[in-house]
């Protein structure tokens, strides 16, 4: 059985990632989970200076769901490469970095620094809905996504994803300006902008008001979106959004995801990433496929 | 570094004791051998709209019985679905979490405040040293009282005066002319941050164990995050994880 998938030239074991955010540098969950059988980790967004992110709280339980609105807190490009890439090393995984920044500067500041490091892959979030410049600024108008993407591409040597942002009115669009401007992949979605209120204390639930929701509650809004974006462009589609069992992640294969990944998933389970991986197979034994490759997009 | 299992557990029984208040007895192979006072487990709820576990401090644990004792107070619908577990019951569970409390040989303040106050009987236990015990309760519900009193000598401070030294936790301090070399404690946000200060004034290691929302309980998502003092070896900025650096701090080293 065939579970290798190719990234835009980079072979990942089997097509399932961490999504970012919700796995840090992968050290945290190796108690439970052993890194050499994840397709790849994607790491929590750096930037080119240490971040504190929002403040608290930045949690909020919803019906099936989570807000968050941390605010891309990091340590920085410099410890990041000094401790977190060197730790990933030591396993099979593949290396994508998620990276972050306020300017197309940052962005590229991080990506040159990035560049002679042991990354397979670099993943660009153009979609963050919780910090004030940066982040989804860049993410919702098709002329901004692919200035951004050529900018970004100019400055990298390896290939780029591009992380698009479900909170857009054409979601192909975006995918079509992503790769106008070179990009050697998409992942989406990233968190859909939310809030919660507190009845009680009659105030907002996050101290940021407004946050990211996650988790089984806005799956079939990305199994709509990746199937449109997988039909709107040639590009790898790497397909998220409240995947937490290995039927979430077959239906994104089957909408046009090339791999998926694992995110919210990881707190109500921190085994989900592998038996994702196991049920896949499982699923591909039960219909005598032999290769992943041959789901992808299998529904038109 | 001591391992961090998720694991079937199972209820051995559960009484509430006292308004909304439950004490939750369950059997956990992995987490009682390694669990120490101070830290927490996860636990999940098996209604998929409530997708997060949900933090709940060790009060004991009996290595013997392969057991941790939960005392938590409900809260909402997650810790509502767990008050009706009953004997026999399989739960999952995630521990144990977090760092515990230091176990010092210096003449000590327990203190507990609230809901604050289960995680405290454990380090009760584990503590050899002289040792004088404030709890502090809104009212007459009071609970644990009795489980501490072998440990030490104890003190109670209830808001409305029912019970004990009418006033808070430092007040029954005050009163009864109290003093020690070393405070633990845990409570609720303006009793940490009074006792933080009574440590400062009075020059006295002061280690608090604090709480806030939570997401993954392991350090990864950097949703629990607390102000510290100084710059973080870990997240390069000032903050500290709750789950993982903490919950329990010295004073000192936090902005609450």
């Amino acid at each position: 059985m065939n579970m290798k998938v190719n990234i835009a030239g980079v072979e990942l074991d089997n097509p399932v990632m961490t999504a970012s955010g919700t796995f840090g540098s992968g050290e945290e969950y190796s108690d439970f989970v052993d890194l050499n059988k994840i397709g790849a980790v994607v790491t929590k967004g750096v930037s080119n200076v240490p971040w504190s992110g929002n403040p608290t709280p930045r949690i909020a339980e919803t019906y099936g769901g989570m807000l968050n609105a941390i605010g891309l807190q990091n340590p920085g490009v410099d410890l990041f490469i000094e401790r977190d890439i060197p730790y990933l090393k030591k396993f099979n995984c593949k290396v994508v970095v998620n990276v972050c920044g306020k300017t197309s500067a940052d962005y590229c500041e991080v990506v040159e620094r990035l560049s002679d490091e042991a990354v397979d892959l670099l993943e660009i979030n153009i979609s963050c809905p919780n910090v004030k410049e940066g982040g989804i600024a860049f993410g919702q108008s098709a002329k901004s996504v692919e200035d951004i993407t050529k900018e970004i591409k100019k400055h990298s040597k390896q290939p780029v994803i591009m992380k698009l942002s479900p909170n857009v009115t054409d979601i192909s669009e975006m995918a079509r300006a992503a790769e106008s401007g070179g990009a050697d992949a998409i992942s989406l979605i990233n968190t859909l902008t939310g809030m919660k209120i507190d009845i009680h204390k009659k105030t907002f639930a996050l101290a940021n008001r407004t946050g990211g929701l996650s988790g089984p509650a806005i799956k079939p809004v990305a199994v709509r979106m990746v199937y449109e974006a997988a039909n709107a462009v040639k590009l790898p589609v790497i397909g998220m959004g409240g995947i937490v069992n290995a039927e979430d992640a077959i239906e994104f294969i089957l909408a046009g995801a090339s791999a998926v990944s694992v995110g919210t998933a990881n707190f109500m389970n921190p085994t989900a990433t592998v038996d994702v991986i196991e049920g896949i197979k499982e699923y591909m034994s039960k219909y005598n496929l032999d290769n992943i490759n041959d789901l992808v997009g299998m529904v038109k | 570094m001591k391992g961090k299992y998720k694991q079937n557990a199972v209820v051995i029984r559960q009484e509430e004791i006292a308004n909304d208040v439950y004490s939750l007895w369950v059997r956990a192979d992995k987490v009682a051998r390694e669990a120490s006072a101070g830290q927490f487990v996860a636990l999940y709820s098996r209604d998929g709209s409530r997708i997060l576990p949900r933090p709940i401090s060790i009060c004991e644990i009996d290595e013997t019985d392969s057991a941790i004792h939960l005392v938590y107070r409900v809260a909402g619908k997650g810790t509502s679905e767990f008050s009706k577990f009953r004997s026999g019951r399989h739960i999952e569970v995630m521990g144990p979490l977090g760092n515990g409390f230091p176990i010092k040989d210096k003449k000590a303040f327990i203190i507990g405040g609230g809901i604050g106050i289960p995680p405290m009987l454990q380090l009760a236990k584990q503590l050899k040293c002289d040792k004088q015990i404030i709890l502090g309760y809104r009212d007459n519900q009071i609970f644990l009282a009795d489980k501490f009193r072998k440990h030490g000598e104890q003190f109670i401070a209830t808001e409305d005066g029912s019970v004990g030294t009418k006033g808070n936790v430092i007040d029954a301090i005050r009163e009864n002319k109290l003093n020690a070399d070393i405070i633990y404690a845990c409570g609720p946000a303006p009793m940490l941050k009074a006792i933080k200060a009574y440590g400062e004034e009075n020059q006295i290691e002061t280690w608090i164990s604090i709480e806030e929302r939570m997401a993954c309980g392991v350090g990864a998502c950097l949703g629990c995050v607390c102000e510290s003092k100084d710059k973080d070896p870990h997240s390069n900025v000032n903050n500290k994880r709750i789950c993982k650096d903490g919950p329990v701090f010295l004073a000192q080293e936090v902005e609450i």
